[in-house]
């Protein structure tokens, strides 16, 4: 098992809209580099990028939840 | 007079209201969301109410929890600052319903300036020149041929209930027209809910020049003008008063437009007309108004001596203009910058932190509007400005050496800044010539970006 955690602090999102799919589902597939989710950071968007490589994500955190540096986002098989 | 104002902001501009309130002797309560809890503004207000999570929908935007918190604590008014419910004619109706003073222009003010294409139509009708362009919504491309002979390209569409940047296209032939103009339709009626579009002309190397406004519902004055041409993607970072680039009839014409419009409107508080200046042809054109305090209001403050927060708040308690024209008049040169939580060597790279040490600036003529302290927290959830460093001098010569002189006793240690930025922005010829545009800037961070690296320590 490993974990993704996220490298600013601000608040995750899931989707790059609020009527867009989410980047990875609940137990999809996970390759590096794939992006996960988005961190805004004082109104600036920044892309979270797997650094490992992975089965089955599971999403530690919600949607727009307000994350500090270092939190785990996700964990993968 | 006003007895208790609730502050419904955060970071420097909450901190700068309080206080003016209570240089006035009016009490005061802040507001605040769970990443606040430690912030100046609390701190300084007389009580503290906690609002919501870190998001701002949640907290700061949250009309409801606000008006509950002025309900609660007495609060007889409410500054919105600037941001967030600031221009929501929505949150001024609601608070007049609740009964309390919102301090700031009548609901129907901030929803006519609000609507570009209205404000435009108003800004004509008081003899405001106006960017060439439709003098209301344009329904179809057929109806925008005849406004294209007009304008020539390239041309701007632009969304009627934009503002602030968005909701702009830029088309450089018919082709460009034809294709962008439904794309924009939907795109405003996505992003605003309202897909009407109106049309500009584009004005190339123009300055951004903008006139500080006080009215009274009845009666308007002007504060004189601010230069705010040194823009990185639409937001200003350098700001300063008077304007070196117009002459003396052109600042009054100027001026006195923005009076005529102020009155117009039957204008209330402190507001800000802006204009696009073309050097070339030595005209000025209406862009739009801001119906509020704005960031850079501190420099208008520094050569008239005029508290404009306290002016609004007066205004708001129900007095009359305290000052004629007669009695605002230009004293020297001020200059503002604005120290964002921003790497500028890394494409402005937000970075929010924690201040381990803080050297604040002062002497003579320096000003040092902010929240910061140290030990404090930057929260990442809000916008990154730590403070404006405000600084006057007889002339802009003497004005530039001293904003050299207090970045360089200014140390926000811990965190990367912009300062780097106005360092090299008070040594280029360009900017010591005032020879600028509101496209200059980010032309001269191509090719000088890279080495505005901030010191960082540890």
């Amino acid at each position: 098992m490993a974990q993704l955690l996220s490298p600013l602090p601000g608040t995750f999102y899931r989707a790059s809209a609020p009527d867009k799919p989410p980047f990875k589902a609940d137990g999809d597939a996970v390759a590096v580099g794939d992006v996960i989710g988005l961190i805004e950071v004082m109104k600036s968007f920044h892309e979270v990028k797997a650094d490992v490589a992975g089965s089955n994500i599971r999403f530690a955190c919600d949607n727009e939840e307000p994350v500090m540096a270092g939190a785990v986002l996700a964990e993968v098989d | 007079m006003l007895k208790k104002l609730l502050v419904a902001n955060r970071g420097e501009i909450a901190v700068r209201v309080i206080r003016a309130a209570k240089d006035l002797g009016i009490a005061t309560v802040a507001v605040y969301s769970d990443a606040d809890r430690d912030s100046l503004h609390v701190q300084i207000a007389d009580e503290a109410v906690n609002i919501g999570p870190p998001a701002a929908k949640q907290s700061y935007l949250n009309v409801a929890a606000i008006l509950k918190a002025a309900e609660e604590t007495g609060a007889d008014s409410i500054h919105p600052g600037y941001g967030f419910l600031a221009e929501n004619a929505g949150f001024a109706e609601a608070c007049a319903t609740a009964g309390i003073v919102f301090v700031g222009p009548s609901a129907e003010a901030i929803r006519m300036m609000g609507d570009k294409v209205a404000a435009r139509s108003a800004a004509h009708a008081a003899g405001v020149p106006v960017v060439p362009g439709s003098m209301g919504r344009v329904a179809d491309i057929e109806a925008a041929r005849h406004i294209l002979i007009e304008t020539g390209f390239p041309v701007m569409i632009k969304a009627a209930a934009g503002g602030g940047g968005r909701g702009i296209r830029i088309a450089n032939s018919l082709a460009e027209f034809e294709a962008a103009f439904p794309q924009a339709a939907a795109e405003a009626l996505a992003a605003f809910g309202d897909g009407g579009l109106y049309m500009e002309k584009v004005v190339s190397r123009a300055r951004h020049i903008e006139v500080q406004v006080l009215g009274d519902g009845q009666d308007a004055v002007h504060c004189f003008e601010r230069e705010c041409s040194l823009q990185r993607r639409r937001q200003k970072v350098w700001e300063e008063a008077p304007s070196r680039a117009l002459s003396d009839r052109v600042r009054d014409e100027l001026c006195q437009s923005a009076v005529r419009l102020t009155r117009a409107v039957g204008y209330s508080g402190a507001g800000t007309i802006e204009f696009l200046y073309d050097d070339a042809s030595d005209k000025f054109f209406f862009i739009e108004m801001n119906t509020r305090i704005q960031v850079e209001h501190p420099v208008t403050e520094m050569i008239t001596g005029v508290d404009l927060v306290a002016e609004g708040l007066r205004i708001a308690g129900g007095e009359p203009l305290r000052l004629k024209q007669r009695d605002i008049a230009v004293r020297g040169h001020a200059i503002e910058v604005r120290l964002n939580a921003e790497d500028p060597s890394r494409d402005f790279a937000p970075f929010p932190g924690t201040v381990s040490a803080l050297r604040v600036p002062g002497g003579p003529g320096v000003r040092f509007e902010s929240m910061l302290y140290s030990g404090y927290t930057v929260p990442p959830f809000y916008d990154s400005l730590l403070a404006k460093l405000v600084v006057h001098g007889e002339t802009r010569e003497a004005a530039i050496r001293r904003l050299v002189r207090a970045l360089k006793e200014t140390r926000i240690e811990g965190l990367r800044t912009t300062k780097p930025l106005f360092l090299a922005l008070a040594d280029d010829p360009d900017v010591l010539a005032n020879d600028v545009h509101t496209r200059w800037l980010e032309g001269w961070l191509e090719t000088h970006s890279a080495r505005l690296v901030p010191e960082l320590e540890p």
